[in-house]
């Protein structure tokens, strides 16, 4: 079993993505969020222990729900909240908003809007990691819907042929918007590794230690140049599709049979039976939430972007010659 | 006439045009069972059944490529992309496959299938979600192009593509699904290629389609308190487009501006402004004035992206440059 202060900070990442997202979908119902929202809240596990078994160095390419990407990969909550309220000082200057909350100074490619369009990204990284003797690997994270995206069969070709140090992470939770997994595709993530030759494992998408723990299995292969790999978690979700989304289409089972799996309460559960108490979890809240008012307050008082620099920032400036 | 919305009218002339012809087949994502992701399929599955109104997974690529060899193959697919930004995953299938199969195969087939897709910003869906991409299909021999602007046409432009013989990217704007307008009780087709004058003036002609259509009304409405009288084309379709009704709304106004959405570079106002050139330089007493989307991505915030997408401020202060004297 993990030692409590590793699934201690385990627990402050995942407690800090599900608390900023409640803070955004407060912020959305308020007005201060424009656009489409879509939240991972009941996911945060797989981000958190993927996220725990990666470098600095090492790139994720992300989804449409892809704030736990990015706060687990350590984009700082001043750039996050902002570029999600539309301001300048955030991460993307206000350009992209949720669905494509980006940092590549820390690997994190970028959210996306496009539905299997981070695997072709995140194959392209694994590539650069290898022709430059990088010892970093890439990780596309991926919505079961992608499965049935051409994209992802090319990539788990292309992968394959190259050896490339690449992860394919799935997070099966079972619905692409407003359909169940079992309607859109035919075959199995597990069979389709075997079909390529690519080592496989499922996890636990609610247990972050197991899933950390399937990630290092995973991750460390492919960091030493053994090829690609797939690590398929089952995770809730417990939310609409995107916030707003009334789920007629959802039975209230299937609801609370998601809400039932809760990542934050099993590690609290097990942090307890560690000898963590109630007190010290209530610290690590009470700082999360004092961190996310922090931001929220500094991007409500962030100007707002810059029309003529955004019209200029279309093309980036070539390089000089030396 | 009843008033009927926009998404409503597109839901009548799918079930019109099912109900007549039992080879008109259905298929997109979340279309059948949750009645489309912007509802305009409500209720279909449950008329016409599963084997004509299917669900399809997350497969763009499948879904155009499957309509143009069901086309072949004798059904009369219309087919649904959730955002025109995605039809970039169709571009194979329309473009070197529909597209081309009547004149490649020395016209022994055709292809009549249609792919709805709606474009547009306004909902701060950021540059993925956003974008209004129907010159590129415009540009494309073998392809036709259809962007109603009202419930009318939207119902008689997709009962006309979908007797089309021909591959038809049916374009409709996210911003327009709420908005009403009359729809007879019995509505016709729509003849593709047919533009209508939606406004009389004798000063100056703006020629548009789609969601701009009525900012173009708006304008036209400022600029008459002005004492500027401004006639309002709607092309209705851009490829084909309706060159003889912009050709004799010029010749009388002797002013043009063409307003889209869509960025103008490589766009349709450059299309038709270089056809009024060509061939009717000598009527203009203005060069032709083109409205469109700043040339950028579609931004998130919304400072910006109302910044970057042009409205009836734009169109009417075009019409205004226009009408200054030389
Ligand atoms: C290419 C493409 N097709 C369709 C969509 C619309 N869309 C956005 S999310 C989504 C469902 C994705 O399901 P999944 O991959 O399982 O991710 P989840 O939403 O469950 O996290 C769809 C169809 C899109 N964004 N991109
Ligand atoms: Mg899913």
């Amino acid at each position: 079993m993990t030692q409590a202060p590793l699934l201690l900070e385990l627990y402050r990442r995942m407690a800090t993505i599900r608390r900023a997202e409640e803070r955004l979908s407060k912020l959305f119902a308020d007005g201060e969020v424009p656009g489409f929202l879509h939240l991972s809240i009941g996911q945060e596990a797989v981000p958190v222990g993927v996220c725990a078994a990666l470098e600095r160095g090492d790139t994720v390419a992300s989804t449409h729900r892809g704030h736990g990407h990015a706060l687990a990969k350590g984009m700082a909550l001043e750039g996050f909240f902002a570029e999600i309220m539309g301001r300048a000082s955030g991460v993307c200057a206000g350009r992209g908003g949720s669905i494509h909350v980006a940092d590549m100074s820390i690997g994190m490619l970028g959210a996306n809007g496009i539905v299997g369009g981070g695997l072709p990204l995140a194959t392209g990284s694994a590539l650069a990691h290898q022709v430059k003797g990088r010892p970093n690997v890439a990780v596309a994270f991926f919505g079961d819907g992608a499965m049935a995206e051409g994209a992802l069969h090319e990539c788990l070709n292309l992968a394959r042929l190259w050896q490339l140090p690449l992860v394919f992470v799935c997070e099966n939770n079972g619905w692409g918007e407003f359909s169940p997994h079992e309607r859109q595709f035919a075959a199995k993530l597990a069979a389709l590794g075997a079909a390529f030759a690519i080592p496989y494992e499922e996890a636990d998408g609610t247990d972050v230690e197991a899933v950390a723990a399937a990630a290092r299995r995973r991750v460390e292969p492919a960091r030493r140049g053994e090829g690609p790999q797939i690590l398929e978690c089952r995770t809730p979700r417990w939310r609409g599709h995107y916030e707003g989304d009334p789920q007629k289409y959802r039975e209230p089972s299937n609801l609370d049979a998601a809400r039932g799996q809760d990542a934050l309460a099993l590690a609290a559960a097990r942090l307890a039976a560690q000898g963590v108490d109630a007190e010290a979890l209530g610290a690590i809240e009470r700082a999360i939430t004092e961190r996310i008012e922090a931001a929220v307050a500094a991007a409500r008082a962030a100007a707002e972007p810059d029309f003529a620099a955004a019209v200029a920032g279309v093309y980036a400036e070539a390089r000089a010659h030396a | 006439m009843p008033e009927t919305r926009y998404s409503a009218a597109i839901n009548r002339a799918l079930a019109d045009a099912m109900a007549a012809d039992e080879s008109v087949v259905l298929f997109g994502e979340d279309v059948a069972a949750p009645g489309g992701p912007f509802a305009v399929t409500r209720g279909l599955l449950a008329k016409f059944g599963p084997l004509r109104v299917r669900d399809t997974p997350i497969s763009e690529a499948a879904i155009a490529g499957a309509a143009a060899g069901a086309a072949l193959s004798g059904l009369r697919p219309v087919v649904e992309i959730m955002f025109m930004d995605f039809m970039t995953f169709t571009m194979d299938a329309l473009v070197n496959q529909a597209a081309k199969a009547h004149f490649m195969f020395g016209g022994q087939c055709s292809v009549p299938m249609v792919v709805r897709a709606p474009h547009g910003g306004g909902l701060n869906a950021g540059p993925q979600h956003s974008q209004c991409l129907e010159a590129w299909f415009a540009h494309v021999p073998g392809l036709k192009v259809v962007v109603p602007g009202n419930p009318a046409d939207a119902y008689g432009l997709l009962r006309a593509a979908i007797d089309d013989p021909n591959p038809v990217v049916f374009v409709e704007h996210k911003g327009l699904y709420g908005s009403k307008g009359e729809l007879p009780e019995s509505p016709a087709p729509v003849a593709i290629g047919a533009a209508r004058i939606a406004r009389a003036g004798r000063d100056a002609t703006v020629v548009t389609y789609g969601a701009a259509v009525a900012w173009s009304l708006r304008a036209a409405d400022a600029l008459a308190r002005e004492g500027i009288e401004t006639e309002v084309v709607d092309l209705r379709s851009v490829q084909p487009w309706d060159e003889a009704t912009v050709l004799e709304s010029v010749g009388r106004t002797r002013r043009l501006a063409i307003a889209h959405e869509a960025v103008s570079a490589f766009g349709v106002g450059a299309e038709i402004a270089a056809c009024v050139s060509a061939k009717a330089f000598g009527r203009l007493a203005a060069p032709v004035a083109r409205v469109g989307a700043a040339f950028m991505p579609v931004p998130f915030a919304r400072s910006l992206e109302r910044a970057c997408l042009p409205g009836e401020t734009e169109i009417a202060a075009a019409v205004r440059r226009l009408m200054a004297p030389a």
